[in-house]
């Protein structure tokens, strides 16, 4: 140290080093908030993180990350419900990310491409997974990435489940499906077609299996009793739509067809009558529109396809030729109740469309496995059942009852099992705080509404089984990608690094994002009060 | 159905993004930025003069391949970069007094003349010592058309001193000298000078405001000034978290707040005669800006003497100079 004039301690130099960072009480924190889109995902898909591959045209690395948690993006970007577009916060800004409409993009570039995942270096451990839809091949898929030997066993002809067999060509083409499962059964998963299990634990013993996962979904229509001529025709909508699959022909259906319920399914052999040429396809329900469990974006496109809809009514009879309805009236706590009124209408064919419930004979039968009272079979956390090391899934369990929470289920219990062939519990990552709208500098983000699907015409929607919704293409896809706000989590924009007027902000470089100098910064918070999305923390210091 | 790709999910507001052309991007995107005013430097938290002035001096280092001197008035900016012996300048750097720095800088580009140098020329200062004891030096180096960029950096008071008033000081504003007592409290209506359009007055070659609230526009303007020559006026103005009574982190905020309410009109004039301004994205009341800083909370009391006329003149400010500037004519600015 030089010899320094009174009240000089510093060299001549420099201000790098006076550290001001000493004068700080808080301090800024680069955090991963959870997106909101993600947090609502039943797939538990990082879309934030594929979208940001997307934004930048790197579709590959995109539908990488998309692939960690969801085998099956070109049926999902199709048949998903998209909860995730429900709590996007863009939503709040003019319109939701159309995060399935991307999705399916990738899956079906993805199949275009040729793309595959290979599976991990083999375990030895050998799981037999029952039920070859959605939850199944899940199971099957992430379990093969884990290096475990996966048996598929389905009682039915092809694979897909409800996939193949409840939802309608017009909403999922079957080239989509059979891509993604072969893609799956590419990994060295093993399909045994036709081959319905009926003692679990026999087979499991026979084949050597380590751990099962059973996913036989719900099949089993429900029926009332509804008074009906001999001539009278009804049948459930889960054996027409099937026999759509099945059958050398097409089920023969009347030319006025009466739709009982008020479900996705319903809404979906409504539309298939129309398409098989009835002249009529008519929905009755007894309660609103508004409380109809199928989304609204479906009775929609049912109405533009013709479908007709009586809302507030029940079917009491059958005769030949028509049908006779009652009237409901919604009471004070807005249940529906008969009035006494009744009706006839015209209906030649009727197709309940009530529900289904889980076949359970197979599974009861299992010591230990417990059944509630909705026929729905009990499992833990761990969907883990009584009886250790069989695991269930998807339909049979209490949960919502769609495609993607049975994908969801078969990659928790895929992580379960291989938690249970490890003997070790499963670690899950701690889940990371919301990252809601209030958290966003919105100022930074421009407006640019929603990307539109194209439609297919009226007329090709009423007499063919062509799929209904185009996809994007390579610049719609990019141009809807780079709409996502990425909540929570830094994309790279500069402003922490810019803001700073302390010069505080270390820049990284691309990928690497950035560092705070803990040396230098003050804590003023500019950095966390304009970073667009929210991803800095402000933290008190301890002082 | 074909759409163009652009950058929406941030459009170009943002100080990078890496979906852009480098080109695009602005000076402190970059890792090569001078840091003309380093790290170290004794600013309050979240000062908005010291980042004008490195946003400001930045980008004009890059327009001047940097070659350049900069001469500083007395104020925060000279105190808290140069302490002895200290300096947080990584630029030629000069100070000399409060009120002389056009003249000082005129000096300089005189000298640089003389020695046949391309060396550029920045002069820079706070409000008070611009628009009060500079201004004699200011009107000079304007009217004699030196080869100098003044910036000025306004914080709307003599802050290094404590909080004065100076006559870029809005009204109604608390400061130590403008008390908020009385029937009229805070600064008085109908004072002040706008020095923008003083200096456009003059006919310099070019004329321009900024913030820190948009470092597109303030990089922009410089650059063009940077590529004149002949007299140069750029004010800026840094939102002072100490003397406007505001939180650190709502420097930039309120700096947008001033433009969208608009109580500072982002303009640029050549020559005397307006050119381009910048028009307001998504407008507010001037109630929204002035009410995070307290240097303006006796306008929000509710038994406050005078507190409705003196807002509604300001809005009546803000309308005039929306008019003025024709501020709303564009469609929302989707850059
Ligand atoms: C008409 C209709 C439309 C739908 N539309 C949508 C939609 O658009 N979006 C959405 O998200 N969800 C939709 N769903 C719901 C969705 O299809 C189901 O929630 C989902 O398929 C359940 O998956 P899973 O794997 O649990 O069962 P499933 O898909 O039902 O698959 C179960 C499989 O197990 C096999 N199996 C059964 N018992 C045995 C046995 N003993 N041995 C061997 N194999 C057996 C079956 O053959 C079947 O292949 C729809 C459902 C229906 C009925
Ligand atoms: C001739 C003279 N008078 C007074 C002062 C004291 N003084 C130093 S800085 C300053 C205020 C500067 O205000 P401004 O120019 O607005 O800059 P700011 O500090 O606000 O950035 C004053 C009054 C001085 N240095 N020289
Ligand atoms: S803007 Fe992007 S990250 Fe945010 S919720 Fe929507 S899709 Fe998710
Ligand atoms: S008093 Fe104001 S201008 Fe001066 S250093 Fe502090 S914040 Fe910056
Ligand atoms: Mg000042």
């Amino acid at each position: 140290m030089t010899e320094h004039p009174f009240a000089i301690t510093l060299d001549a130099g420099t201000s790098l080093a006076n550290r001001t960072g000493s004068w700080r009480t808080s301090k800024p924190v680069y955090a991963d908030h959870l997106p909101p889109c993600n947090a609502r995902c039943p797939a538990g898909e990082n879309i934030q993180g594929w979208l940001y591959h997307a934004e930048s045209g790197d579709y590959r690395a995109a539908w990488e990350v998309l692939m960690r948690d969801n085998p099956l993006p070109a049926i999902m970007g199709r048949a998903c419900y998209h909860t995730c577009e429900d709590a996007c916060n863009r939503g709040r800004l003019d319109q939701a990310v159309g995060i399935h409409a991307v999705e399916r993009f990738l899956g079906d570039l993805a199949i275009r491409e040729g793309w595959r995942v290979e599976p991990g270096p083999p375990t030895g451990k050998r799981v037999l997974v029952i039920g070859a839809g959605p939850s199944g091949l899940s199971a099957a898929y992430h379990l093969a990435r884990m290096g475990h030997t996966v048996t598929i066993a389905d009682a039915g002809p092809k694979p897909g489940g409800m996939m193949r067999f409840g939802i309608p060509r017009y909403r999922l083409p079957r080239e989509v499906l059979d891509a993604e499962v072969e893609r799956i059964l590419a990994m060295g998963v093993e399909l045994r077609l036709n081959t319905a299990i009926d003692d679990i634990p026999r087979a499991m013993a026979e084949g050597g299996y380590d751990a099962c996962f059973a996913a036989i979904g719900a099949h089993l229509a429900r029926r009332v009793d509804i008074p009906a001529v001999a001539a009278g025709r009804i049948l459930d909508a889960v054996s027409v739509l099937r026999g759509m699959e099945t059958g050398a022909e097409p089920p023969k259906l009347g030319r006025r067809v009466v739709v009982y319920g008020g479900g996705n399914t319903a809404i979906d052999v409504a539309r298939t009558a129309r398409r098989l040429g009835a002249e009529e396809a008519l929905i009755v329900y007894r309660r609103t529109r508004e409380m109809m469990p199928a989304h609204d974006f479906e009775v929609e496109e049912a109405l533009e396809e013709g479908v007709l809809v009586r809302w507030l009514s029940t079917i009491r009879r059958m005769d030949e030729g028509s049908l006779v309805v009652e009237r409901m009236e919604l009471d004070d706590t807005g249940w529906p109740r008969p009035t006494g009124e009744v009706e006839t209408i015209e209906g030649d064919t009727l197709i309940l469309a009530l529900g289904q419930d889980v076949d359970t004979t197979v599974i009861e039968r299992v010591p230990g496995v417990e059944v509630n009272k909705d026929r729905t079979i009990r499992v833990g956390p761990d969907l883990q059942t009584g009886h250790p090391g069989l695991f269930c899934g998807g339909d049979m369990v209490p949960s919502e009852r769609t495609v993607t929470v049975a994908v969801g289920h078969g990659k928790k219990a895929a992580r379960h099992i291989d938690a249970y062939l490890r003997g070790a519990p499963q670690e899950s990552a701690p889940k990371h705080a919301v990252a809601g709208y209030d958290r966003l500098n919105t100022w930074y983000y421009t407006d640019a509404p929603r990307t539109v699907q194209p439609v297919l015409d009226a007329l090709r929607r009423q007499t063919t089984f062509d799929e209904v919704k185009g996809g994007l293409d390579e610049t719609t896809a990019l141009f809807e990608a780079r709409r996502c706000l990425s909540c929570g989590n830094c994309f790279e924009c500069d402003n922490c690094f810019g803001v700073c007027p302390d010069n505080a902000v270390v820049k990284l470089g691309p990928g690497n994002r950035f560092r705070i100098d803990y040396d230098f910064c003050k804590g003023c918070g500019l950095c966390a009060a304009e970073c667009p999305c929210g991803a800095i923390d402000m933290v008190e210091e301890e002082i | 159905m074909t759409q163009t790709v652009k950058f929406y999910q941030t459009g170009t507001l943002t100080v990078g993004n890496r979906l852009l052309d480098s080109d695009k991007r602005t000076v402190q995107a970059s890792r090569n930025r001078s840091n003309a005013l380093t790290c170290g430097h004794r600013a309050c938290q979240g000062c908005g003069e010291a980042l004008g002035a490195r946003y400001a001096i930045d980008a004009a280092m890059r327009a001047a391949n940097r070659d350049l001197v900069c001469v500083n008035a007395t104020g925060c900016l000279e105190v808290f970069t140069t302490p002895y012996p200290e300096t947080s300048w990584q630029v030629a750097w000069l100070h000399s007094l409060f009120g002389n720095a056009a003249a000082v800088a005129s000096g300089v580009a005189a000298a640089m003349r003389v020695k046949g140098k391309a060396t550029r020329v920045i002069a820079q200062g706070g409000d008070g010592g611009t628009t009060d004891i500079g201004f004699g030096c200011l009107s000079g180096m304007f009217e004699r058309n030196d080869d100098v960029l003044y910036i000025c950096y306004d914080n709307e008071a003599y802050m290094n001193t404590g909080v004065q008033r100076s006559s870029a000081t809005p009204p109604a504003a608390r400061t130590a000298t403008t008390p908020a007592v009385g029937a009229a409290p805070g600064n008085v209506f109908g004072t002040g000078k706008n020095l923008p359009r003083i200096a456009m007055a003059h006919g310099i070659p070019y004329v321009a405001t900024a913030t820190v609230a948009d470092l597109h526009d303030l990089e922009a303007k410089v650059t063009r000034a940077m590529g004149l020559h002949g007299a140069r006026y750029i004010h800026i103005l840094v939102p002072c978290p100490l003397g406007w009574g505001a939180a650190s982190h709502d420097t930039i905020r309120l700096s947008r707040l001033a433009v969208e309410s608009g109580l500072f009109p982002l303009f640029e004039a050549e020559h005397g005669e307006v050119t381009a301004t910048t028009p307001i994205r998504r407008r507010v009341p001037v109630a929204e800006y002035l009410k995070p800083q307290k240097r303006f909370a006796h306008l929000f009391r509710p038994d406050a003497p005078g507190a409705q006329e003196a807002l509604d003149r300001l809005q009546a400010m803000a309308d005039a100079n929306i008019r003025r500037f024709n501020l709303l004519s564009a469609e929302e600015a989707v850059r």
